[in-house]
């Protein structure tokens, strides 16, 4: 796990490269459209997998945050006129803060607490965001301006795409910057063992509330973008369905792997275009794909490629 | 005003009944193997879907609803085997996903094997309404309570005087030490399984000719399951009894008297409640970590 | 001036009485074993000065300061570190970075610093590693320095947790049975090393069921029977102690 931690400037490097040739390898704007959601979704797994692969707690409801910061954004913007910077900022800091009421008395409980904790927030977000209509739009949806800041707009999906991916890459410098400082290294202890380390002087309880605010955070910043970057939104982005597809990202891709994340956000994310091929099969080999790959890779694809890598230099 | 009150009982303690057949099998498959289930749920419309199949095929209702266990029990033992078994070391949150594809699986299965639509299911014993205290209740719903009660003192039954029954708590409270005793703790999982596959299924049979049955229904009722289970403090299968009735009621309660808009976030509402102020469910003890 | 002094100290669970009304004082500079045939309450006693169980009644004072009820996370401040009878390893990290846990305190554990990945971090991630990988030579273990905790074997990882609990810089460490599941030779090692310890003015509490490694190795003992302090003093004293030989061949689970 800690050799993960050694190619990182190079994993930056890669992943900036990708980046920017990504583009001229696409054939048209609904290919950029597709990879603006992948970024969406991987600034969100970078967060979340903080929370799941590094210290090792559990969230079903991450959607409700995505979602909580986009409906901010698109009614402060849309509807009040506000600045979107200024919203995008009001919605990440009434995320933080729901998020840091719910995280203190849940996260004194064992694992699977957390997770019916945070999932029945998730679901509550979602039933309000669908039951409030005169505020959200309700189960139709409501359409969001475009983003303008000091002046200056993203036109269309291609300005969209720099901004999401240079905000990709500023997410994951972020996370690698966590990972590897004593913060980081108390989180990965709170996953390892919470009695070893709170003999050690970490407080516990501090901690798993903090990573749950940063990474609700992280989602709430990228569910504003969603909103401005797609013009339009709807209850389901804070669905149960949501919430579960982005712990199957971050799971898949690679839990305590931040580049796994960003995988496993790109494979989810691009996949259900390439299981259309299956027509009515699609469900159902999607389901047992993720059963197959999670059974032979459980740590999600990345760290197990790498070790496997590791052994053959052996 | 006692009439509407003694309805939305009847309703509640009907609804109530079939989240706790689900958090049933819920808190059994945790107790077996620290997993919960996501595909809990999906038995639950196996039950009911397939009764509509082997209906549908020009069987006698008593032997559709049969064969539709039969057939849950032996995909909840698939699921165990092939799914959770091999991956039985890993993560609980790898864990979780597995069976969150697997639910996905049944669903894409079934709906090429049958269909998208909405079936209904015949009645057990007719749709006449019968009335008490002003109140009317379906025989359906006298089906559903009679057989909750039924199944869960079979249970009890079970669960306290037969071997298999001790094995599997044993096994629930300390693997190792019943692995120990003799006990084969791979039968025990397995038969946590088709158990709460089982339960899932019954669910699903009892509801249908009320709710209607289709490939989705599965989802929304596992969730509630699951808030049912962990109210009653997930392992404590009677805690997940009381937690469904609690639960089913409270919606009814909610939908009559305040809004039936946010009728299904009465369950979750709850639940967040009950972590608030009861960590460990209404009947869980203060677990203990041995250091 | 005492380190530890434990008045009164009860733990129920339940009907069971794991401690009943344990008085004894610990003194610093020296080593100190308590023994005690199974379910003595040995452990408990552990989890109750560490903070990880909460007394049903009794005092805990450390220094001259009452850490009864103090969470675990506060007392490495004030210089108490343990190791634990099931190993409580972090697995999902490096050998070195299991020691650097321990110097937590000291470390620079500021949030925004380190999301914006300042120098002053980095840094001390350097001095804290340094510092790791010298605790790891002076316990021996310097072949594990490049090693992953799951890769180690059984031994080293007890090692590995005297390094973590010695990173934190303690004036009392607290080891729970640190030669269980250890060979003969691994036992002696254990013995010098717990010498080592001991001669760098760190007050060693020892829990054990080895005698050979408690009488070579402590000057102070305290025997727990059933929950209450049975005996007290040193190795020969304690050897020729009768009710100490009965308690190790006959015993009975007390009820409050």
């Amino acid at each position: 796990m800690n050799a993960l931690a050694k190619p990182e400037t190079g994993g930056i490097l890669a992943l900036a490269i990708i980046i920017a040739i990504l583009p001229f390898l696409l054939p048209n704007s609904y290919y950029l459209d597709v990879a603006n959601r992948v970024g969406i979704n991987a600034i969100v797994c970078v967060g979340l997998n903080l929370l799941i692969g590094y210290a090792g707690q559990i969230s079903l409801g991450h959607a409700g945050f995505f979602a909580l910061g986009a409906y901010f954004s698109g009614i402060l913007v849309s509807n009040h006129g506000w600045p979107p910077l200024v919203a995008m900022l009001t919605g990440a800091l009434f995320v933080g803060l729901l998020s840091y009421v719910i995280a203190r008395p849940i996260m004194k409980l064992r694992g699977h607490y957390l997770a019916m904790g945070t999932l029945g927030m998730g679901i509550v977000i979602s039933i309000v965001l669908n039951q409030e209509g005169e505020l959200t739009g309700g189960p139709d949806g409501m359409s969001v301006d475009g983003f303008s800041a000091f002046g200056w707009e993203p036109g269309n999906e291609q300005v969209w795409y720099w901004m999401i991916g240079g905000l990709l890459l500023v997410a994951v410098w972020l996370a690698l910057n966590l990972i590897n400082s004593p913060v980081g290294r108390a989180l990965r202890s709170v996953h390892g063992s919470e009695v070893a380390a709170s003999v050690a002087g970490v407080d516990v309880a501090h901690y798993k509330v903090l990573i749950f605010v940063v990474s609700a955070v992280f989602a709430s910043i990228a569910g504003s973008l969603f909103a401005h970057s797609s013009g339009f939104l709807t209850p389901s982005e804070g669905d149960f369905f949501h919430s579960i597809e982005l712990v199957t990202m971050v799971v898949l891709g690679g839990m305590a792997s931040v580049f796994g994340a960003v995988v496993g956000a790109a494979l989810l994310t691009t996949l259900p275009q390439l299981l259309t091929v299956f027509h009515d099969y699609e469900m159902l080999v999607f389901g047992a794909a993720l059963i197959i790959t999670l059974i032979f890779m459980r740590r999600g694809l990345v760290p197990t490629l790498l070790s496997a890598f590791k052994r053959r230099k052996k | 005003m006692l009439a509407e009150l003694l309805q939305f009982l009847f309703s509640g303690i009907t609804v109530g009944a079939i989240y706790a057949l689900v958090g049933l099998g819920f808190a059994i498959i945790y107790n077996a193997s620290h997993v919960i289930n996501f595909a809990q749920g999906e038995f639950v419309m196996l039950g009911g879907m397939g009764t509509v199949f082997f209906i549908g095929l020009g069987l006698p209702m008593p032997i559709a609803i049969l064969l539709a266990i039969v057939l849950t029990v032996i995909v909840g033992l698939g699921l165990e085997k092939f799914a959770v078994e091999p991956a039985r070391d890993a993560p609980i949150v790898t864990l979780i996903i597995i069976t969150i594809g697997a639910s996905i699986f049944f669903r894409g299965a079934a709906q090429v094997v049958w269909d998208r639509n909405i079936h209904s299911v015949p009645a057990f014993s007719g749709n006449d309404p019968i009335m008490i205290g002003g109140a009317s209740i379906l025989p359906q719903s006298l089906w559903i309570i009679g057989s909750t009660v039924v199944i869960v003192v079979a249970l009890h039954l079970f669960f306290n005087r037969t071997m298999m029954g001790k094995a599997i708590i044993a096994t629930s409270h300390n693997p190792l030490a019943a692995k120990l005793m003799g006990i084969n703790t791979r039968i025990v999982l397995l038969l946590s399984f088709g158990l709460s596959a089982l339960l899932g299924a019954s669910a699903g049979i009892l509801i249908a000719p009320i709710s209607l049955t289709y490939t989705g229904v599965g989802i929304m009722l596992g969730l509630k399951g699951f808030c049912a289970a962990v109210l009653g403090g997930l392992g404590k299968p009677m805690g997940a009894i009381a937690g469904g009735l609690i639960v089913g009621i409270s919606e009814v309660m909610t939908a009559g008297y305040i809004s039936s808009a946010y009728k299904d976030a009465v369950a979750f509402i709850i639940i967040l409640a009950v972590l608030f102020l009861m960590p460990n469910g209404l009947f869980g003890g203060r677990g203990t970590e041995r250091v | 001036m005492t380190l530890l002094r434990v008045e009164n100290l009860s733990k129920e669970f339940g009907a069971i009485c794991a401690v009943e009304d344990l008085n004894f004082t610990i003194n610093p500079g020296a080593i100190h074993s308590i023994i005690g045939p199974n379910g003595a309450g040995k452990t408990t006693l552990f989890n109750l000065i560490t903070g990880v169980d909460s007394p049903s009644a009794g005092k805990i004072i450390f220094n001259d300061l009452d850490i009864t009820g103090i969470p675990t996370f506060k007392l490495a401040g004030y210089g108490i570190s343990r190791t634990f009878q099931n190993l409580q390893i972090f697995f999902n990290m490096s050998a070195v970075e299991n020691v650097m846990v321990g110097n937590h305190l000291r470390n620079d554990s500021r949030f925004l610093p380190a999301l914006f990945g300042f120098r002053s971090i980095k840094k001390g991630e350097r001095v804290c590693r340094e510092r790791a990988e010298r605790i790891m030579c002076d316990v021996g273990l310097e072949e594990y320095i490049g090693s992953d905790a799951d890769s180690m074997p059984y031994g080293a990882l007890k090692w590995l947790e005297i390094a973590r609990a010695l990173a934190s810089e303690p004036s009392m460490l607290l080891l729970d049975e640190p030669a269980a599941g250890l060979n003969p030779s691994e036992t002696q090692e254990i013995n010098e090393l717990i010498k080592r310890i001991a001669d760098m003015g760190i007050t060693v509490v020892l829990v054990e069921h080895d005698m050979k490694l408690v009488m070579g190795v402590s000057d102070h003992i305290i025997v727990l029977d059933s929950g209450r302090k049975l005996a007290e003093g040193n190795a020969d004293e304690i050897r020729r102690n009768p009710d100490v030989v009965k308690a190790y061949l006959g015993h009975r689970q007390k009820v409050c």
